[in-house]
């Protein structure tokens, strides 16, 4: 069974849900992530979303767009970001990895040479923000057929159709999006998720995270109690952002923001 | 080319140009656009839109602009004659206006109280600001911040007009990073905005549906030159950043393979130096900006700075049916440098006193290299996209004039 797969049974077994973080790779600088990645499994994360720096990240907000110029200023890469995972796995080989990021790096470097480096390098998955299952029929024999798990996000606007569709191209899980807006927009309603993860439910088998504006304790406890997954990105983005200047701090920095989320997420009512 | 396309039946119901076009955008934005490719392509056979916009083309916009025999111009290169499509003689002073107005049709269609756009010139921002105005739409116009300190005249054109300008710093501060802005922007108030994109670049059904609209400067161009000479032309020519005017002109004549088809890109200090916005020229297939098309990108795929004297054609992709056409060879795709592009716009505004866009006279640089090498009985029509007022400031800096 895949790391995902096997991360989320163990999960749902113990009644609890994943806290998945997503950070920057190389954002402020390389030598940052790999300590970084360590620090929050020790938090009590399950799943790490590791950013891939684009030079044109078109559905992000100003918190991750500036992680990453941050880390393309300090020389990030498609092949750096998989060098870091590559060190990450010598000392962890349990806690999924999943490669969040635009097409076009992916392109730069080969569908095939990049799925085969991934999963060498042991990435779980990659979730393609500009790649839709329309586009994607040249990646994905190459990912499945590599091993390397698909995830697609599913947007409030998505219909019930796409959605069927959705969950049918996807692999690993999938990710729904609560907001309209890119990464780091504001409100949150969590009544309405709740509707919708029930609706994408109908669809899929695959377990659902949800992300897009989750930056609390609170916050997250209250999509745990909705969704497989709770995904947080722009609110540890920006505690790197504000420690970048002391990057030996960021590690127990966004890690304690880390360890307030799993108390809630995992506290009994 | 063995055997001819049927460019009709292009693009496919992806979007596809061969393999270039699609629709590679986050799945937030993928119900909005389906919508609006619904609403388009009922439009698009609707007598009563059609017949609305033909009106408004004629008496908001001014058309049909007239084709102009550049008589002494002609004559000093000694070669082909030159005709000039004078798309700089419409409202606003560029081919811009012809999509805005059509694309502030469906936005009314579709009950959209808002518009927002990217430019770079300016030009595109203006036509948006300017449509906006006459329909009461709120309007808002992303441009990097580069542009907004080269290009002031418009900047202040647009405030006039009632629109508000949003300088964008993020990245390289230009054409990209407004549109960039201005897809975060439709993401986060789709239900209420319509974006009206500038060229024919983007996300399906973009390319298309703004290609159609500017379809129109080729075919008055087609017919006008059948009326003036009898004949087809021997070549088009036009400048192409992301391609709205050279398509518009274009993709009447695709079936006519007697026309030679030249785009003409912003070679910058020239190809070998790296500093240019040619993506046709010097760079390679990749995906941005919800389309597959020529890039300028660095090895890793990331998308590198252009440059180029007019900031509207200082953009690192192209769109995806000239990559296409590119790639089957029914046209071909040159670049002139921003002194060749300099000295042609000079050289048409004392010669025939016709002031050009910086962006068409690098048209006009080709031209100036294309026609004494044909025959005297030969013509090519340049597009001249836009008119150069809105230049003079670059031009003037360049001559050490401070206003």
């Amino acid at each position: 069974m895949s790391r995902i797969a096997s991360c989320f049974e163990a999960l749902a077994a113990q009644g609890r849900k994943a806290l998945i973080p997503f950070v920057t790779a190389g954002d402020p600088s390389p030598a940052v992530t790999v300590p970084l990645m360590h620090a929050m499994v020790e938090a009590g994360v399950d799943v790490i979303e590791l950013g891939v720096p684009f030079s044109d990240p078109m559905a992000d907000g100003p918190v991750i767009q500036l992680a990453s110029q941050r880390a393309l200023a300090a020389g990030a890469s498609l092949q750096g970001v998989l060098d870091m995972v590559a060190e990450f796995r010598q000392r962890n080989t349990t806690t999924p990895v999943v490669l969040m990021g635009y097409l076009n790096p992916v392109e730069a470097m080969g569908y095939e040479t990049f799925a085969r480096n991934a999963v060498a390098a042991g990435v779980d998955g990659a979730l393609l923000v500009d790649l839709p299952p329309e586009e994607a029929e040249a990646v994905a024999p190459v990912f499945r057929e590599q091993g390397l798990a698909q995830i697609y996000l599913i947007a409030p606007t998505t219909t019930e159709e796409r959605m069927a569709r959705i969950a049918e191209a996807g692999s690993g899980y999938l990710y729904y999006v609560s907001l309209k807006g890119v990464t780091g927009s504001a409100a949150l309603n969590v009544d309405e998720v709740a509707v919708k993860v029930e609706t994408i439910r109908k669809h899929a088998k695959l377990p659902i995270g949800v992300g897009f504006g989750i930056k609390d304790a609170a916050s997250a406890r209250a999509i745990a109690k909705v969704a497989d997954g709770v995904v947080v990105g722009s609110a540890l983005v920006q505690r790197i952002a504000d420690y970048a200047d002391q990057p030996d701090q960021i590690p127990t920095q966004v890690a304690g923001l880390l360890a307030e989320m799993r108390a809630a997420m995992d506290k009994s009512d | 080319m063995s055997e001819r396309p049927d460019y009709a039946a292009f693009p496919d119901a992806g979007g596809h140009f061969g393999q270039f076009g699609g629709r590679f955008v986050s799945e937030t934005l993928m119900a909005a656009l389906a919508e609006l490719e619904q609403t388009y392509l009922a439009l698009r056979d609707d007598p009563v839109f059609l017949a609305e916009f033909d009106r408004d083309l004629a008496n908001y916009v001014g058309r049909p602009s007239p084709l102009y025999l550049a008589e002494r111009w002609s004559r000093e290169l000694g070669g082909a004659q030159i005709f000039l499509k004078r798309e700089d003689l419409n409202h606003t002073g560029s081919h811009k206006v012809n999509n805005t107005v059509g694309q502030a049709l469906v936005a009314k269609r579709m009950g959209k109280p808002r518009v927002i756009a990217e430019t770079g010139a300016g030009q595109h921002g203006v036509a948006t600001a300017t449509v906006a105005a006459r329909l009461g739409l709120k309007c808002q116009v992303y441009m990097g911040a580069e542009d907004v300190e080269r290009q002031k005249l418009n900047v202040y054109r647009m405030k006039l007009l009632g629109a508000e300008v949003i300088p964008v710093s993020a990245g390289s501060a230009t054409l990209k990073d407004a549109m960039n802005e201005a897809m975060r922007d439709w993401v986060t108030n789709v239900d209420d905005t319509f974006y009206i994109i500038g060229t024919v670049a983007g996300p399906h059904p973009y390319p298309m549906m703004v290609r159609d609209f500017h379809r129109v400067i080729g075919r008055e161009a087609r017919a006008q030159h059948l009326e003036q000479t009898g004949r087809l032309p021997d070549a088009l020519l036009a400048c192409v950043g992301g391609g709205s005017n050279a398509i518009g002109l274009f993709h009447p004549f695709l079936e006519d393979e007697s026309v030679a088809l030249y785009g003409v890109e912003a070679g910058g200090d020239g190809i070998e130096t790296g500093r240019h916005a040619a993506p046709l020229g010097g760079g390679r297939p990749g995906v941005l900006h919800g389309n597959r098309t020529y890039l300028m990108e660095d090895a890793d795929g990331q998308i590198i700075p252009t440059h180029s004297i007019s900031a509207g054609l200082d953009y690192p992709g192209v769109g995806p049916e000239h990559a296409w056409l590119k790639d089957i060879g029914r046209a071909s795709y040159v670049s002139v440098t921003d002194a060749e592009t300099l000295a042609a716009f000079r050289e048409l505004t004392l010669v025939e006193g016709i002031m050009p866009a910086l962006e068409s006279a690098h048209a006009l640089a080709y031209a100036r290299k294309l026609a004494p090498t044909m025959g005297k009985e030969q013509s090519i029509i340049v597009n001249l996209s836009g008119r150069g007022d809105k230049d003079i400031h670059t031009v003037a800096a360049i001559d050490g004039i401070n206003f």
